[in-house]
Formats: structure tokens, C-alpha cells, sequence
């Protein structure tokens, strides 16, 4: 295995936020319950997401600016990634909603937008796999990922601070009312469920671009 | 000798009976070792989930292995 600290760091990480995250005290809240432990999972979901995102969009202007495709394989693993937690947020999301907005898709502005974020990311994937020619598809691939990038910011942080929604959080920020959790949960939240979900996904990426280069190498050899 | 084993049959029968109803007296008192079943039985959902997420990570070390492994041929 290589470089395994962050590696072990994020199995210790997510042990911690899974036991204490079952087993810690919560505030008591009505409808929410016992759900609002839910903050440590399906919450964490989205935070991974963005960061893939935004490291996705880094590698892809790093390639248009260097030509080098590495940076492209880099770029397309992590937006993979970031696809991954989005659809994992989202379909958590609806169980949660299910329990207590009581139907699990109520068009609200925030699942509307991450399932269009959503979706644009996959158009991503589609584009770039219509293309054959490889320098063509690395390129493209790239403005388009930029583009997606800047779709995802009105869709997801900008347009439901504007609207009213069921979700937590309301005209503000969009994602989480801060004052709903107290310390004991922001004890857990931030030094371990959003660090540990994202170098587990971290991890993933990582063993993916290295299968990708790998494959590479094999056929540039054959 | 039937009418014996008929006698024996029942004292088993009642020695039996009286076995059972003493479990059954000893069932609704003394339970020890339940943290398992305490507030609900949340520890069953924590044991639940920490297999998965062992079960995952073991699954991505060993895939990380591997390709570390695939690596070090191509070299």
C-alpha cells in the first residue's frame, strides 16, 4: 500500500463517527428525532462532493493550461468521485425526507438543484466518452467540466438561499442551520465525519486514477 | 414391568414440568450481559454498520494491494 497515513487516519475517522455518532447524545428535537444523527452521513455526503468537484475543476484548468493528460485522468476521476457522494447524498436524502418531510421527493429547491448538478456531472462523463479522439476529448472534456463547475454554484449555493424550501437551513445558507446541532455534534461533524468520508473518497479516486494509468501504460506497451 | 415404566414415566414428566416452569420463573428475573438489547438495541445498528464499513475498508486495502502489486510489475 502507498502513503498509508491519511489512509489509516480515515478508517480511525469514520470508526469514531459511526460509534460516536450512534451512540452520542443528540439534542431533542421534534419530527427530526433521532434522524439528526443523519448529519453525520448524509450531510458529510455533500461536503465530500464539493471538494471532489473543486479539485476536479483545479486539475482541469491545470491541464489546459500544461496538455498534460494526466491531469485530465485526475480530473475525470474526481468529478467520478464527487458523482458518487452526490447520488449517495441525494438517495440518503430521500430516505431521510421520507421520515420527516413524509415523501421522499418533494420537488424542493434543494433536491431539484443537486439532481440537476447532478446530472450536468454525468453529461460530463457522456461527452467526453462520445468523443475518440483523445487530445480532443481531454480538451473538450475540460471546458466543459469548467463550465459544469459554474453551473453547479448557482444550482446548489446560490438559487436556494432565494427560495423558500423544507430544508433545514432556509434563507441563509442553504445546506444546514447551524443553530439546530450543539457542540457535542459539531464535535463529531466537523473534525471527523467530513474528513473521514472525504479521504475514504479520496482513497477510491486515487486507486482509480491509478488503475487508469496503469491501463495506459499497458496499452501504449502492447 | 409397563405398569414401572409407566410410573417412571410420569415422575420424569413431572420432574420435567417443574424444570420448566423453574426456567420460566428464572427467564423473568435475572438478565445479565444485555448491553447488546440496552436503549433500544441501538448497539445492534452500530455492530451492523461497523461490519460494513470494516467489510469496505478491508475491500479497498486489498484493492489498493493490488494495484500496488500491478505497479511494481510494470516497473
Amino acid at each position: 500500500m502507498r502513503q498509508s497515513w491519511w489512509k489509516i487516519l480515515s478508517v480511525l475517522l469514520l470508526s469514531y463517527t459511526l460509534i460516536a455518532g450512534f451512540l452520542g447524545t443528540v439534542p431533542v428535537k421534534p419530527i427530526l428525532n433521532e434522524t439528526i444523527r443523519n448529519l453525520y452521513f448524509h450531510v458529510a455526503m455533500w461536503f465530500a462532493m464539493m471538494i471532489f468537484f473543486i479539485v476536479s475543476l483545479v486539475y482541469s484548468i491545470k491541464f489546459l493550461r500544461s496538455n498534460n493528460l494526466k491531469h485530465d485522468w485526475y480530473a475525470v476521476e474526481f468529478a467520478n468521485s464527487g458523482i458518487l457522494f452526490g447520488i449517495l447524498g441525494i438517495v440518503t436524502g430521500a430516505v431521510w425526507a421520507n421520515y420527516t418531510w413524509g415523501k421522499p421527493w418533494s420537488n424542493d429547491i434543494k433536491q431539484i438543484g443537486a439532481a440537476i448538478s447532478i446530472l450536468i456531472y454525468l453529461a460530463y462523463l457522456v461527452l467526453r466518452n462520445s468523443l475518440p479522439d483523445l487530445d480532443k476529448r481531454a480538451r473538450i472534456g475540460a471546458v466543459y467540466n469548467i463550465f459544469a463547475f459554474f453551473l453547479l454554484i448557482p444550482a446548489i449555493w446560490v438559487i436556494p438561499r432565494l427560495v423558500e424550501s423544507l430544508h433545514p437551513g432556509g434563507m441563509g445558507n442553504p445546506a444546514f442551520n447551524t443553530k439546530d446541532i450543539d457542540s457535542r455534534m459539531r464535535m463529531i461533524f466537523w473534525p471527523a465525519a467530513v474528513p473521514g468520508w472525504t479521504l475514504l473518497g479520496l482513497w477510491i479516486t486515487t486507486l482509480r486514477i491509478r488503475t487508469r494509468i496503469l491501463e495506459e501504460k499497458q496499452l501504449t506497451n502492447d | 414391568m409397563t405398569k414401572y415404566l409407566k410410573y417412571f414415566l410420569m415422575v420424569l414428566m413431572a420432574g420435567l414440568n417443574s424444570l420448566c416452569v423453574l426456567a420460566q420463573t428464572n427467564n423473568e428475573v435475572p438478565q445479565m450481559a444485555d448491553a447488546m438489547r440496552a436503549n433500544g438495541k441501538i448497539y445492534v445498528v452500530v455492530a451492523v454498520v461497523a461490519i460494513i464499513l470494516l467489510g469496505i475498508f478491508l475491500y479497498v486495502i486489498r484493492l489498493d494491494k493490488k494495484i500496488s502489486q500491478l505497479e511494481k510489475k510494470g516497473k
